[in-house]
């Protein structure tokens, strides 16, 4: 395969990336779909709207995040220099407000009045609700009932912030399932509904346009780095479900040829235990919720549960975007155990008193992995994008600690 | 559609159907639902009890676009053991049994694309199904399956729904091929039912555009609801309200029961007596 003059431009005009990406979806969810393409292309070059979304980034979401020097967790590894990226430290403790806040302004901008989102941790969840109260919309969000379970910090936010919050039952009751039953729900409300997507999947426009809410993480990193070093990164990392976190952080640097990138599957119990969530390591081709990437799934093109710790990374797909990316081998797409997140969660907490969620956790995971064999003028960022608040009873149950 | 000289089921029995003066009733049941033999014996009793266009879901885990009530009937496929490759043995005995009902394969793309495109057009094809509904194949895709279903012989059948507004109707209609399955709601299988008078209204805007003949589908479950949608379209679509007759049929162990498939066949017999007299006892409200 030939390397492409750019790694910048995708999709093309369909929504896809080589053989990835694309619309596979309901005939009755097209027309809304071509809608939305056509909104979003107008609002991205309408200088009303990003001033909007620029002001409430930096006023309401807090932005820009920091980038911090982890100068212990350095001198621990002993090799490489790290940086955090500290999306953790945004309104609502994740990266996901980036993308809330661009789509909220859009549905509005579309005259839609009730907003759905699914969310696997509850970050997703919790930051779509967080602007419906904020813009006054009726929010609906769908919900494993086995990430109920475990991320019920996150369920009752949600619920303060006047969102319902919908079990799902179907399936493994877990991100997947609630994506399906968010579909559902927007087939049968097209009309005054937007389904606000929380990671860079389903079908087109949503992975370019999550991607291009989220690239204000890589877009940062660029201007503090180059203020705290005087150069760029050398190597980025960040962990992967959906991937919209690690896309944002990625996708400014692509065409800079000498910056490596490393993304995080969750390996749950182990890649050979077949309880893991890594599409990208152990999937194959398919289509699902709208797009084409890599999937988990069987012989016979049934989708397979994924397992992890991590609720915001058990899901069975990835985004389109990053499978074309691996097929090109521009990033890397590595794993991480459970095991390897819990013991990276512990060491963040002890030694730069930042108590991770446990998805960032799994990138940490590689960190203390990659780094030590490094040199120590090699910098490398790694995306920080959740905080731990939501893990801690989920983590002390792991540990044996009883709270 | 260039058939060659093999025979054009579904364009015989819409013509039939247009010759005996009424809409013809379509049935869907889940392949292997709730086991291999006891769903084959109830699609060996459909044509004589009254479908007269057989839709034959290939169970998917994630059907995105259905109800509960065929979400379930595809978990009881997959979980007696269902895979493509028996719902193409499937078609096949069937064809081996009836030579003129026409048969449609209808699912979720997903299942097709791991079983390989080609393999799968080419099995379906020499198996004897004469099309195929693929809910999330919509025209911006068709290069995936529908052009080459088209070139192995088989028909494409498009939905068509209430957000198809006129200028989409052309694209939607492009490709179109053997009926066109009219989607009388916006939303899921076997939810809401749609009101006799808006779904009018929609098949003649269909009818203006285009010369295929009209199935409507979604939410229709009972022999009057059938009956009022036959006297508008040329063939009325029931799923869901058989699934889960077959799910009332199974014992408590979830097996079987007894009566299941007579049961099932019998809701069908309703559902045709009420299509077949639609126009003679509708004419005059009609």
């Amino acid at each position: 395969m030939s390397t492409p003059n750019t790694f910048r431009s995708g999709p093309d005009e369909g929504g896809h990336f080589d053989l990835f990406g694309g619309r596979y979806v309901a005939e009755t969810l097209m027309p809304l779909i071509l809608d939305l393409e056509r909104a979003w292309g107008e609002a991205r070059t309408d200088p009303g709207y990003t001033a909007e979304l620029d002001h409430f980034l930096a006023h309401y979401a807090g932005r820009p995040s920091p980038l911090y020097f982890a100068e212990r967790l350095t001198q621990e590894l002993g090799g490489a220099k790290i940086y955090f990226k500290r999306d953790e430290l945004n309104h609502t403790g994740s990266h996901k407000i980036n993308n809330c806040l661009g789509q909220i302004l859009l549905a509005r901008r579309m005259g839609k009045k009730r907003i759905i989102a699914e969310t696997g941790a509850g970050q997703h969840g919790v930051a779509t609700a967080t602007v419906c109260a904020r813009f006054d919309l009726d929010c609906t969000i769908y919900m494993g009932e086995v990430d109920i379970q475990r991320q019920q910090p996150n369920v009752f936010r949600m619920k303060l912030l006047g969102a319902k919050v919908v079990p799902v039952g179907s399936g493994s009751a877990t991100l997947k399932d609630a994506m399906n039953e968010a579909l559902r729900d927007w087939v049968a409300s097209v009309e005054t509904t937007y389904y606000l997507i929380g990671t860079a999947a389903g079908p087109h426009p949503y992975p370019a346009m999550v991607r291009d809410f989220q690239s204000v993480i890589g877009r940062e990193v660029r201007q503090q780095l180059d203020a705290a070093e005087g150069r760029g990164p050398d190597t980025l990392i960040a962990c992967i479900g959906g991937g919209s976190n690690a896309i944002g952080l990625f996708h400014p640097f692509l065409d800079d040829a000498g910056v490596e990138m490393f993304a995080v599957e969750a390996a749950g119990e182990g890649l050979d235990s077949g309880r893991h969530a890594a599409s990208i390591s152990a999937g194959v081709p398919g289509v699902l919720h709208g797009s084409r990437s890599y999937l988990l799934q069987d012989d016979d093109g049934q989708i397979s549960e994924a397992h992890s710790i991590s609720a915001g990374l058990d899901y069975p797909g990835i985004g389109p975007e990053h499978a074309w990316l691996h097929e090109q081998g521009r990033v890397h797409y590595v794993s991480a155990t459970d095991a390897e997140a819990l013991a990276a969660f512990k060491l963040c907490s002890e030694l730069e008193g930042i108590i991770p969620a446990l998805e960032p956790a799994h990138a940490l995971a590689h960190v203390i992995r990659h780094c030590p064999g490094l040199a120590r003028d090699h910098l490398v960022v790694m995306n920080l994008c959740g905080r731990g608040d939501k893990d801690v009873f989920l983590v002390a149950r792991h540990l044996g600690v009883e709270l | 559609m260039n058939t060659g000289a093999a025979p054009d089921r579904i364009h015989e029995r819409f013509t039939a159907l247009r010759a005996e003066g009424r809409a013809g009733l379509v049935t869907f049941v889940t392949a292997g639902d709730p086991d291999f033999e006891t769903s084959w014996n109830i699609l060996a009793g459909l044509p004589e009890a009254g479908a007269d266009l057989i839709e034959i879901g290939m169970p998917f885990s994630d059907p995105m676009a259905d109800g509960p009530a065929i979400q379930a009937s595809s978990l009881r496929a997959l979980g007696s053991g269902q895979n493509m490759a028996k719902t193409i043995d499937l078609v096949r005995r069937f064809r081996a049994a009836d030579a003129t009902t026409p048969l449609l394969l209808m699912g979720y793309y997903n299942p097709i694309y791991r079983y390989g495109n080609q393999r799968f057009l080419d099995d379906a094809k020499s198996a004897g199904a004469d099309g195929l509904i693929i809910v999330d194949l919509p025209p911006e895709e068709d290069s995936e399956l529908c052009l080459p279903a088209r070139d192995t012989g088989l028909h494409f059948i498009r939905l068509a729904t209430p957000t198809t507004d006129q200028a989409r109707l052309a694209k939607v209609l492009t490709n179109a091929s053997g009926f066109i399955y009219y989607v009388s709601i916006t939303g899921i299988t076997g939810t809401r039912s749609a009101r006799p008078g808006d779904v009018n209204e929609r098949i003649a805007a269909l009818r203006a555009a285009t010369d295929l003949p009209i199935a409507v589908g979604f939410g229709i479950k009972t022999p009057q609801q059938a009956a009022a949608i036959a006297r508008i379209a040329d063939a009325v679509v029931v799923g869901s309200a058989l699934v889960e007759r077959i799910r009332q049929g199974l014992d408590d162990d979830r097996r079987p029961g007894a009566g299941l498939v007579a049961e099932t066949l019998g809701l069908v017999k309703e559902l045709a007596a009420g299509v077949r007299g639609a126009r003679q006892s509708g004419a005059a409200t009609g």
